[in-house]
C-alpha cells in the first residue's frame, strides 16, 4: 500500500500505474496532445448508413476496443442501450466503455458485464443498481471514476483512447454537422460529446432528426464525423430534463441556501463582473434565487455563470443580471431552448470547461462555486461518489475541478440526512481534497477552512453562527449517534482518479 | 418501577421516515429476540438493538419477540416507541408510572 498526500491507501500496482495524489497543483501538464486516426471521405461518397448494426460493422469494432457515449440525455438516453444491444448480438466481447457518465436507464449494462461484453468502465459516476452491483464485486477490473475535467484530460493526453464514439445528436445533416438544440429530444449543449468527436478514431452520429445540409449551429463538425445513422427516437425528452430539481420548499434547504448566499454577497468576490457556478441540487438552486435578489438590490452584475446550466441561470441571463452563460451541459429544457435562441448563452466543450491539461479551462476564471456533498470529513475531504452504506451511487462531475480552480468553493450540505451525519471523522471515499474546500454551509451555521485565514478574517463579523469542522461534526454525532464504520473487503471495485490523473482514493468491495 | 409483562401482540410507531415501527409479542422461554430491518443496518444496527434492549431491561421485560422496521429513527424515538409498545402489550392504557420511567429515561 502507498499512502497518498491525504492519507488514503492505494494498492501498489495502481499507485505504480497512475501515481498517487500529491496535491491539487502537483502535476503541471507539459505534453503533446493525442490525436484521432482519420480516413477521408471523398466527394460523392455517402456517410449515411441504414442501421446501428451497419455502423458498428463499418467502424471495424473488434474485441478489446474502447467505445464512448455522452450523457447529455441523462435518464432519457436510448442510444447507449440500443448500441450495446446490437454489439451484444454481434458477439463482440471484452470492450472498454468510456461514457461521460452513466444513468439509471443504463442498468442493462449489468447483463453486458456478466456476459463479458463489457470488461472495463470509466465514467464520471454510477447510479443505483449498477453502482451497487459493482460495489458488490460484479467486475473483475475496477471502474475508473474521473471528473468531467479529468475525463477531458485523459482523452487529450491519450490515457483514454476512444476507438469508436457513438454520439446521439438531436439534429444532424447527412455529413454529420450536429447540435443539441434543434429537434425533438433536445439536450442543449453537446459539450461532453465534442471531445469524443475530436479524439475518437471513428465517430458515429446517431440522430432522429436528419435536417438539410448544412445544419447549424455546428457543435460537432462534419470534419470529425465518419457515419450518420437515423433511428426513430434517440431519447425521451422528460428523462432528458431530469438533470435538475425544482425550487425547494424544504425549510432546511432554504436556510442553508440563505446562509450560502450571505457568504457569497459578503465575500470579497461579490462585485460587478464576478462569476459563479451553482449545481442543480435543491439548496444550490435556491442559492441562485437569493443571489438574484441581492444582485438587483446591490446593482451587481455577473460577467458569466458556468457549468451545468439550469432554468434559474437562464432567467438571470434574460434579466441582464448575468452577461453570458458558458454551458457544457444543459440540465433542463429551458436551458436547451435558451442556448438555441440567445447568443450570449454559449456552448463550451468539456476541455474548455474544466480540463487541467488544456492550455487554460474556464474554471480557472471562476470566482465562486456552490457544490453539494454526500459526506465531508474533519479534514474537509468531500465524498460525492459513495453512499453512507458504502455503495457507489453518485458522480464525480465537475466537483473537484471547480473546487480546485475557483477562488471560493462553498459546500452546501445538511448536517444530517435522515439519521446519517454528513460530517464524519473520515469520509468513505474522497473525490475532492480538503485543500480545495473553502467554506462549508449547513443549517446550523458555517465553517471556514483554516487554510483560508483570509476568509476567516474577512467573515469575522458575518451574522451567521460559525463553528470549527470538529464542532460541526460533534453537533451531528450528538443528535444521530456515532455510526459504526462500513466494513470493506480488500478487493478494489473502483479507482478514484483526481483531475490530474493521479489516484486520490480507491473504493473497496463492501463486506456482505 | 414495577416490571411489565408482555401479554399480547401490540404495535407502536409508523414507517414514515425518521420513525420506527415495533411489533411486540410473547416469547415464552426464549428471552429477547429482535428481528430488525433497517437501511442503516451497517452503521446503526448495533446501536438500534442496544437501545431497544436497554429500554426493555429498564421496563423489566425479559421475554419478548420484536419485529422492528427502522426508517432512520433517532435514539429518543426508538426509546419512545419501545416504551409505548410494551405498555400496550401489557394492557396499560392509563395511570402510567411516569416517575418510574423518568428514573431511567434521562
Amino acid at each position: 500500500m502507498v499512502r497518498n498526500k491525504i492519507g488514503r491507501e492505494i494498492p501498489e500496482r495502481y499507485a505504480k500505474q497512475y501515481g498517487v495524489f500529491e496535491g491539487a497543483w502537483a502535476r503541471k501538464p507539459n505534453y503533446k496532445r493525442a490525436a484521432a486516426k482519420v480516413s477521408t471521405i471523398y466527394p460523392g461518397e455517402s456517410k449515411l448508413l441504414s442501421s446501428i448494426r451497419e455502423a458498428i460493422e463499418k467502424t471495424g469494432l473488434k474485441d478489446g476496443m474502447t467505445i464512448s457515449f455522452h450523457h447529455h440525455f441523462r435518464e432519457g438516453d436510448y442510444v447507449m442501450n440500443l448500441v450495446m444491444d446490437e454489439i451484444d448480438k454481434m458477439g463482440v466481447k471484452n470492450l472498454s466503455i468510456a461514457p461521460s457518465s452513466i444513468a439509471n436507464i443504463h442498468e442493462p449494462l449489468i447483463d453486458y458485464i456478466k456476459k463479458g461484453v463489457v470488461t472495463n468502465i470509466t465514467s464520471s459516476g454510477l447510479r443505483d443498481k449498477l453502482g451497487s452491483e459493482i460495489s458488490k464485486g460484479l467486475m473483475e477490473n475496477p471502474v475508473v471514476i474521473r471528473s468531467h475535467g479529468g475525463r477531458a484530460r485523459a482523452i487529450e493526453s491519450g490515457d483514454i483512447h476512444i476507438d469508436v464514439a457513438f454520439l446521439g445528436a438531436p439534429s444532424s445533416d447527412e455529413y454529420g454537422n450536429a447540435n443539441g438544440s434543434h429537434g425533438n429530444a433536445i439536450c442543449g449543449s453537446l459539450g461532453y460529446a465534442r471531445i469524443d468527436a475530436k479524439y475518437a478514431d471513428k465517430v458515429v452520429i446517431i440522430t432522429d432528426n436528419l435536417v438539410p445540409y448544412p445544419n447549424t449551429p455546428i457543435s460537432i463538425p462534419q470534419t470529425d464525423v465518419d457515419y450518420i445513422v437515423v433511428i426513430d427516437s434517440i431519447g425521451d425528452p422528460n428523462g432528458i430534463a431530469k438533470g435538475a430539481t425544482r425550487f425547494t420548499k424544504n425549510p432546511k434547504e432554504l436556510l442553508i441556501a440563505k446562509y450560502a448566499n450571505q457568504v457569497i454577497v459578503n465575500s470579497p468576490y461579490f462585485k460587478d463582473g464576478f462569476s459563479f457556478q451553482t449545481g442543480s441540487g435543491g439548496s444550490a438552486l435556491a442559492v441562485a434565487r437569493y443571489l438574484k435578489e441581492d444582485m438587483i438590490k446591490k446593482n451587481v452584475k455577473a460577467s458569466f455563470a458556468l457549468g451545468g446550466i439550469t432554468q434559474q441561470m437562464v432567467e438571470l441571463l434574460d434579466e441582464g443580471l448575468v452577461e453570458k452563460l458558458l454551458d457544457v451541459q444543459s440540465f433542463d429544457r429551458e436551458a436547451g431552448q435558451s442556448i438555441k435562441e440567445n447568443e450570449n448563452h454559449y456552448e463550451i466543450d468539456a476541455a474548455m470547461y474544466a480540463s487541467p491539461a488544456s492550455k487554460s479551462p474556464v474554471v480557472s476564471k471562476l470566482d465562486v462555486v456552490i457544490l453539494s456533498a454526500l459526506e465531508l470529513d474533519t479534514d474537509f475531504n468531500v465524498n460525492v461518489i459513495v453512499g453512507s452504506d458504502g455503495m457507489i451511487r453518485g458522480a464525480s462531475g465537475g466537483h473537484s475541478d471547480t473546487a480546485a480552480a475557483s477562488k471560493m468553493s462553498i459546500i452546501v450540505t445538511p448536517l444530517i440526512r435522515g439519521r446519517i451525519s454528513t460530517i464524519l471523522d473520515k469520509v468513505n471515499t474522497v473525490v475532492t481534497p480538503g485543500e480545495s474546500v473553502d467554506v462549508v454551509v449547513t443549517e446550523v451555521g458555517i465553517c471556514i477552512n483554516p487554510l483560508r485565514q483570509d476568509l476567516i478574517e474577512h467573515f469575522k463579523d458575518l451574522p451567521i453562527p460559525q463553528y470549527t469542522i470538529q464542532e460541526l461534526k460533534n453537533k451531528a454525532y450528538e443528535i444521530a449517534g456515532t455510526p459504526d464504520p462500513i466494513e470493506y473487503d480488500d478487493k478494489i471495485v473502483a479507482l478514484i482518479e483526481y483531475r490530474d490523473g493521479s489516484l486520490i482514493d480507491v473504493v473497496r468491495k463492501v463486506k456482505e | 418501577m414495577k416490571a411489565l409483562t408482555i401479554q399480547k401482540q401490540a404495535i407502536a410507531g409508523t414507517i414514515e421516515s425518521s420513525d420506527v415501527q415495533i411489533i411486540i409479542d410473547q416469547n415464552p422461554g426464549k428471552g429477547i429476540e429482535i428481528e430488525l430491518k433497517s437501511s442503516l443496518e451497517k452503521q446503526y444496527g448495533r446501536r438500534i438493538r442496544e437501545v431497544i434492549e436497554e429500554t426493555l431491561a429498564n421496563l423489566g421485560v425479559k421475554e419478548a419477540k420484536l419485529v422492528v422496521e427502522d426508517r432512520g429513527a433517532l435514539d429518543c424515538t426508538i426509546k419512545a416507541r419501545t416504551i409505548a409498545v410494551v405498555h400496550r402489550s401489557a394492557g396499560i392504557t392509563e395511570n402510567y408510572d411516569w416517575e418510574g420511567i423518568e428514573a431511567w429515561n434521562v
